[in-house]
């Protein structure tokens, strides 16, 4: 055991799979000499060289494009795009053929590839470097995304998603890179895609989130004397899992879902939508979301009344219990 | 049987003050010593501000920062072609060229402290707000440029690129729809050597950015991007050209990214410090400092004096910014619709309850 932080978690994944795996390079803006502008690739390219640890030329349609003809070929891509709202510019690619490779080729060809971009608020950073799309990335069939909030997640999931048969969009919270230490194993292992972690029992009500908004609903619902919460953190976007949620539900009988992006279509409708379906006569209340605006989000200076705080999480959690 | 070549090219090259500040007088644009000295004078005012949207960065005072310096002459000799009619499109590190065009100092500073207000033009120019998203101006900067044409109007657009850029899909679709319609709009490369951690060459194999022109009929010029008259005078000339309906240009600007990439980068990671000193050598400001001296267009006294106004500028602009009235939570929801629609309403009214 190694004590790491999230990036850190992330390194050691890649380490590992660069290790294990000869098929696997890591390729992206600046991630080889320099080490990736957060350092997640730090050291890697020392290690193994320049033909698995490659700078690109700048072009995020480029990257996400060549990955795709190597993925299809036999090399194994763990593409870097430098920030999550860089990501538009490869969603061609992504929606047109990673999505569907192996559907149009009737299965004779597969696209096992991944795509890490750091996302989220939260650090004071320049537009568009701060937005979290997995709703975006979710509804394209074909896809899978993982969001992970804790290092030893991050680096579980980052090798699952490696080892994974089709393509995936990792989304590291930028946030919480640096903000959590973890006991990590040094060794490989992996953790299952589409499986949720209750990372807080209880009994009154259920908080379904990921990434960054994991340890910020932690530290609100551990200021609620009165309300007993279970909080799940997803980690896996699509493929979710519906079954820790109504277990959660058909236990507590109340849920709010915790997310950053936007409301409208966020993938928070999707687990109301869900619980509705499976979970209707559990329920004791309407499910409610906490969740950004439909709106750009803003500027550095304004951002943090965007992204969801302690008091509206708090302030769902005491509407759906009085209820 | 035929094998014969059907094309030839040629990639030009233009400096006109060589770095001992010698001006080839034959090249040498059409500028007074008066516009000569206001040249000097905004890339001072252009350096001063820099130093201290740097230092500013060090103490907390704005957030992140992305630095001109070297950059001054490629910046201020580009807009000094330019109407205020006419369209500037700029990315994260044209804060030379808008101030030279006329933004307002203070709102640039508040711009990097994080406030959309920074953003907003001035009425009576039209500056676009700056890209982030490296080359996604660019096609915005050829429309805009084609919308001239398609209204009948002589405005010309110009717009900022690095050279990393030119590795994005953005900037070749731009150069084609450039090329094919012959628009009215100025490609200004500024090729500082870096994209980040990236050397040129991990970005193209090519020789020369300016090159890249030919291949889509787009006049292309590469220049001494340190040298103020060069710069002005490729760019003077292509927006004649543009104006007088001639089409659109590609100009590479040879320069260099005197700092870190952003207040948030380590360049010593990647470069060597001798690269560093060998193009500090080609300074753009001493380099118009001693042709200035040798034109006697300037002496110890003038510069101090503008050095002196210079920072009182700053000064008073950094006071404007840091006085200037705290943004408005609401506007988060103001500008998304000229309307807002009924979801936005409700989450706007439980915002404003919030
Ligand atoms: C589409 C996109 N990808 C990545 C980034 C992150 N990034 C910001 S600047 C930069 C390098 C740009 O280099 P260049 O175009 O040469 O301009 P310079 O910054 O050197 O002026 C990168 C990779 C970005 N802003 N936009």
């Amino acid at each position: 055991m190694v004590s790491m932080n999230n990036v850190e978690a992330v390194r050691s994944a890649l380490d590992q799979a660069l290790k294990s795996d000869k098929s696997v390079v890591v390729l992206g803006e600046d991630v080889g000499v320099n080490g990736g502008v957060f350092r997640a690739t730090d050291g890697l390219q020392k290690k193994y060289g320049k033909d698995r640890v490659i700078d690109t030329p700048l072009s995020e349609e480029g990257i996400v494009g060549m990955a795709i003809g190597l993925a299809v070929t036999g090399v194994k891509p763990v593409a870097e795009i430098q920030f999550s709202g860089f990501l538009p510019a490869a969603f061609d690619q992504i929606f047109s053929h990673a999505a569907r490779i192996r559907s149009r080729s009737r299965g004779r060809f597969t696209c096992p590839m991944v795509i890490r971009a750091p996302a989220g608020g939260g650090i004071r950073a320049l537009e568009l470097h701060c937005e979290m799309p997995e709703a975006l990335f979710a509804h394209i069939p074909g896809i899978k995304v993982v969001c992970p909030s804790t290092p030893y997640d991050t680096k579980g999931l980052l090798l699952a998603a490696i080892k994974d048969p089709d393509p995936v969009i990792f989304l590291e919270p930028m946030r919480i890179y640096r903000a959590v230490k973890q006991d990590v194993p040094e060794k490989e292992y992996t953790i299952p895609l589409g499986k949720a972690n209750v990372i807080k029992e209880g009994t009154d009500i259920t908080i379904i989130t990921w990434g960054s908004m994991v340890k910020y609903t932690l530290d609100a619902v551990a200021g609620l004397d009165d309300v007993d919460a279970e909080v799940i953190d997803l980690r896996t976007i699509y493929p979710f899992d519906t079954e820790a949620i109504i277990k959660s539900v058909g236990k507590t009988g109340r849920a709010v879902v915790v997310h950053e992006a936007p409301k409208t279509s966020g993938f928070g409708a999707e687990i109301v939508a869900t619980i509705n379906e499976k979970a209707l006569d559990s329920l004791d209340a309407p499910v409610l979301r906490v969740t950004g605006y439909d709106t750009a989000l803003p500027f550095a200076r304004l951002e943090m009344q965007f992204i969801p705080s302690k008091e509206r999480i708090i302030k769902a959690i005491n509407e759906v219990m009085d209820y | 049987m035929v094998k014969k070549v059907i094309g030839k090219f040629e990639v030009e090259y233009l400096q006109v003050l060589d770095e001992e500040g010698n001006a080839d007088e034959a090249l040498m644009p059409k500028l007074t010593g008066r516009q000569i000295k206001e040249l000097y004078e905004n890339m001072i005012l252009v350096r001063t501000f820099d130093d201290k949207a740097f230092s500013m960065q060090r103490q907390g005072r704005i957030g992140s920062y992305l630095q001109v310096k070297g950059q001054e002459a490629a910046q201020v000799g580009s807009v000094y072609a330019l109407q205020d009619k006419d369209w500037l499109f700029p990315m994260y590190r044209s804060s030379g060229a808008l101030l030279a065009r006329k933004q307002p100092m203070h709102l640039l500073y508040l711009y990097w402290g994080g406030d959309e207000r920074g953003l907003k033009s001035p009425e009576n120019v039209n500056n676009f707000p700056i890209a982030i998203p490296v080359g996604t101006q660019i096609p915005h900067a050829v429309g805009a440029a084609w919308a001239s044409n398609l209204l009948g109007k002589k405005e010309v657009s110009l717009v900022f690129f690095g050279e990393g850029a030119t590795s994005k899909a953005d900037f070749h679709t731009a150069m084609n729809f450039a090329g094919v319609y012959q628009v009215p709009c100025i490609l200004v490369c500024e090729n500082n050597q870096w994209a980040i951690s990236v050397p040129r060459k991990i970005q193209t194999h090519s020789e020369t950015i300016a090159q890249k022109g030919i291949a889509y009929g787009v006049k292309g010029i590469q220049v001494d991007g340190n040298d103020i008259f060069a710069v002005y005078k490729a760019v003077k000339e292509a927006v004649d050209d543009a104006r007088a309906g001639k089409g659109p240009a590609l100009i590479e600007c040879m320069t260099y990214r005197i700092g870190d990439h952003s207040t948030s980068d380590d360049a010593k990671k990647y470069r060597g410090e001798k690269e560093v000193e060998e193009w500090a050598k080609k300074d753009p400001v001493l380099r118009l400092e001693r042709y200035m001296k040798k034109k006697k267009l300037l002496d110890e006294a003038y510069k101090k004096k503008v050095l002196e106004n210079a920072k009182e500028t700053v000064e008073k602009e950094v006071k404007k910014y840091e006085e200037y009235p705290a943004p408005d939570r609401e506007d988060i929801f103001k500008y998304t619709f000229a309307e807002m629609p009924q979801q936005l309403k409700e989450q706007f009214e439980e915002f404003k309850n919030g």
